[in-house]
């Protein structure tokens, strides 16, 4: 691909843009913030957004912008570790299905339709309530519930690879079956897989703002955006950067998402 | 590509709706709101030409309520959102009246004999049931017995089981023995007379002597009363017809307020009252919950006297007050509401109500806890009030060297793990009370069921008794200051404050009383 086709995709760019500017917040909400994002102050209720505080203050009179930067980084660690932990399980379960097929094949896929058969924010809801609040359990019910969608999109790959006459020659020539799975097959469903990671990370955002919304998730006093967007509710008139702030972070965050994968999509199919 | 753009954006957009959708609040009914503003200031700026403001009869009032009745049965219903409108319906042979005093209702007068075993009830004259039916000494017999048990072996309210005898000396007196003396027992005989015989029918058709008389009853729509033209009260009630309408959620009420299709509603919080403050009358009262951080004396922690009182010093309840009600809760130091002043101790000298986090941090210090404490605050999450008042709490103690966490659970899971299983280490909530000073002091002494904080005082309870006992009044409020007392030097429980109620009224009406207990008065609503 030539460089100068990177600069005409415009998606990428902006995708790039959006999404590595809450990066950048996020991780450095890791370990900075403009003010203590828990600090309270009495005197310093429902202020504006000035220089001094960004996107405003709070019912609690807290910094939103230090606020929004830890909610992201929760996000961020949170969405990641959900595709990580459903990525690899997806390549793991689709290539083993996909490869081999037979009867592990029928089980896997039955029970991946099964886990599709409910709207995925309810069964996190239903996965919380059994192992209980708290970030872990939010990554791992998430994590979990988005396992079939990767599964699916790795073993269509695998069933269409796994003929392919390079695959056949490697088989002829002896090489190991995990090499073929991992090494021959693998770096070749990329192009696709990066796209569902994208939109699995996006989706993931969107479960754990929606979930931290209903007041599972985060807890408070950590900061979230969902959370954030759920207590704004009551100060709609009369701070309404309370909401805009949390709420407009999380379509910046998704359409960035979104933009990202549409550009590698493009980029692709160059 | 353009077109692509577009729908991504709309997408995005889409999914953030669906987010704040969930909800229901704010969004909808803030664009409407304008317009309908500006009509009732108009109405408003006419009515204040009229500047004699008469009282007028008739007419009729929506009143939204949080929750369905349990039972119209008044000896059988127990949750407070069903005895706040029932109120309206029956009257005992006393009733407590808005400054939490006891007056006479059916009864004209009674008197207790020396020992306080023996109560005489006089009946007041004509006093009719909602059927016509003159009050005799028969009805209150047989209510009486009902509700001791000695009609049928269960009694209905627990603290008139120590009723042993009910005998009627003549048509107008009625004489009730009971087996243990106890001064606060009186305000028990505020339990509803209804027609001898009609027990079994009570919940089908409810006939009491209050100020309104039963229409009718839709379960999860609402019940509606209507006038009792004969009520002995001369000049109450001035509405014709009350509506108590069944409202689901506080987002709901807010929105039918703003419709105006109800025209009060008592149960607003700080930031619903900051939106309708131009349309309504806001009124607020001290409300007869007690919010406290419970502290679990059972916890290996919380045993030690010096780190509960750490935590009651590390704590700013001002702040508090101003951050979840808007400055407008009574700060306590007690378990005693503050209306009760006969037998309210002001301690909140004790610990202050501001932060001194000096003091709690040399308790913790000496208590082997230089560095601190870690701190977990249990609190159903159901109630926003409990969980932005832990938030605050959180923050204040960080300073005290106090790392607290909360930990908030489902109302189910905290009454089965919290209030009855004791096992948490603090909770922060509320306790109500009847209106008696001796009821949330009842619940402190060692061996009592309700003390889920495990409080264990043996001189507490040794005076909890004596106060019991105490005939003389000023006698038993030495006796319940001297409780508020220990439980303050014990630090058994951090106090906080005493929310208020804060309800909306339409403009039109005046009237509205507050009580000391959980009720909500119609009779005294009228059309301005």
């Amino acid at each position: 691909m030539k460089k100068s086709s990177i600069w005409k995709n415009k998606y990428l760019l902006i995708g790039l843009f959006m999404t590595g500017l809450c990066l950048l917040l996020g991780i450095l909400g890791l370990f900075w913030t403009p003010y203590e994002p828990t600090k309270i102050s009495a005197a310093e209720r429902f202020v504006g957004p000035s220089l001094k505080h960004l996107f405003g203050t709070d019912n609690f009179g807290r910094d939103i912008f230090s606020r929004v930067m830890k909610g992201l980084s929760a996000t961020i660690v949170i969405g990641t570790s959900v595709v990580l932990f459903s990525a690899t399980m997806g390549i793991l379960l689709g290539a083993l299905t996909g490869y081999f097929g037979g009867i592990v094949d029928e089980i896997v896929m039955r029970i991946t339709d099964a886990l599709n058969g409910f709207p995925s924010i309810l069964l996190a809801l239903v996965l919380i309530s059994i192992f209980g609040n708290g970030k872990q359990n939010v990554i791992l019910a998430l994590g979990l519930v988005f396992i079939p969608s990767y599964v699916r999109i790795v073993r269509s790959e695998f069933i269409r690879l796994r003929d392919a006459d390079f695959i056949k020659r490697a088989r002829l020539m002896g090489v190991s079956k995990v090499r073929i799975l991992f090494v021959h097959i693998l770096p070749n469903i990329f192009s696709v897989f990066w796209v569902s990671v994208m939109i699995g990370f996006n989706n993931a955002i969107l479960a754990e703002s929606g979930m931290s919304y209903l007041g599972i998730g985060v807890q408070p006093p950590d900061a979230s955006l969902g959370k954030m967007l759920s207590d704004a509710q009551g100060y709609l008139q009369r701070a309404p950067w309370f909401a805009l702030s949390s709420g407009l972070t999380i379509v910046w965050l998704v359409l960035g998402f979104a933009l990202l994968s549409e550009g590698v999509q493009r980029m692709n199919n160059n | 590509m353009k077109k692509k753009l577009f729908s991504l954006l709309l997408t995005a957009l889409l999914s953030m709706a669906v987010l704040s959708g969930c909800g229901s609040d704010g969004t909808g009914e803030s664009s409407e709101s304008n317009p309908s503003k500006e009509s009732v200031e108009s109405t408003q700026a006419s009515t204040g030409t009229e500047v004699v403001e008469k009282t007028m009869y008739g007419g009729k009032v929506v009143v939204g309520i949080q929750q369905d009745i349990d039972s119209l049965d008044p000896h059988k219903a127990t949750a407070a959102g069903t005895k706040e409108i029932l109120f309206n319906i029956f009257e005992g042979l006393v009733k407590t009246d808005k400054n939490g005093d006891l007056m006479n209702a059916i009864a004209s007068d009674y008197s207790v004999s020396e020992d306080g075993l023996v109560y005489t009830f006089t009946l007041r004259e004509g006093v009719k049931f909602h059927n016509g039916n003159v009050v005799t000494a028969e009805d209150v017999k047989y209510s009486l017995d009902r509700v001791s048990g000695l009609l049928d072996g269960t009694p209905l309210i627990s603290a008139l089981s120590v009723i042993t005898n009910v005998e009627i000396i003549d048509t107008k007196t009625v004489q009730v023995t009971v087996g243990s003396a106890n001064t606060e027992l009186i305000y028990s005989f505020a339990a509803a007379i209804i027609p001898a015989g009609s027990g079994e029918d009570e919940n089908a058709s409810p006939i009491g002597t209050g100020p309104f008389s039963y229409v009718s009853y839709t379960p999860q729509v609402g019940i509606v009363v209507k006038k009792n033209a004969e009520y002995w009260q001369e000049g109450l009630p001035y509405l014709d017809e009350v509506n108590f309408k069944i409202v689901n959620s506080a987002e709901t009420a807010l929105m039918e307020l703003q419709g105006e299709t109800i025209q009060i509603y008592a149960y607003l919080t700080d930031s619903q009252a900051e939106v309708l403050k131009d349309k309504f009358q806001i009124l607020a009262a001290p409300s007869a919950n007690v919010q406290a951080l419970f502290l679990n004396n059972a916890d290996p922690l919380l045993s030690d006297v010096r780190v509960r009182q750490a935590i009651c010093y590390a704590m700013d309840k001002d702040t508090a007050n101003l951050f979840v009600s808007g400055g407008n809760s009574v700060l306590i130091s007690s378990a005693m509401l503050p209306a009760l002043t006969s037998y309210y101790a002001d301690l909140n000298d004790a610990y202050g109500t501001g932060a001194e986090v000096e003091k709690a941090k040399a308790l913790l210090k000496e208590a082997g806890y230089p560095n601190g404490i870690d701190l977990e605050i249990t609190v159903p999450s159901n109630y926003e009030f409990h969980m932005q008042t832990a938030d605050v709490l959180v923050e204040q103690f960080k300073a005290a060297g106090i790392n607290a966490k909360i930990n908030p659970v489902e109302w189910n899971t905290w009454l089965t793990d919290v209030y009855n299983g004791r096992k948490y280490q603090t909770t922060l909530c509320a306790i109500t009370s009847d209106g008696t000073p001796g009821y949330l002091m009842n619940r402190f002494q060692s061996d009592s069921k309700k003390n889920f904080v495990n409080f264990a005082s043996a001189k507490y309870d040794e005076v909890y008794k004596k106060a019991a006992a105490a005939m003389d009044p000023t006698e038993k409020a030495n006796y319940y200051k001297e409780l508020q007392k220990i439980m303050s030097d014990e630090a058994g429980t951090a106090f906080i404050m005493v929310p208020p109620i804060t309800v909306a009224v339409s403009p039109k009406l005046g009237g509205y009383t507050f009580y000391p207990i959980y009720v909500q008065d119609m009779s005294t609503i009228y059309y301005k």
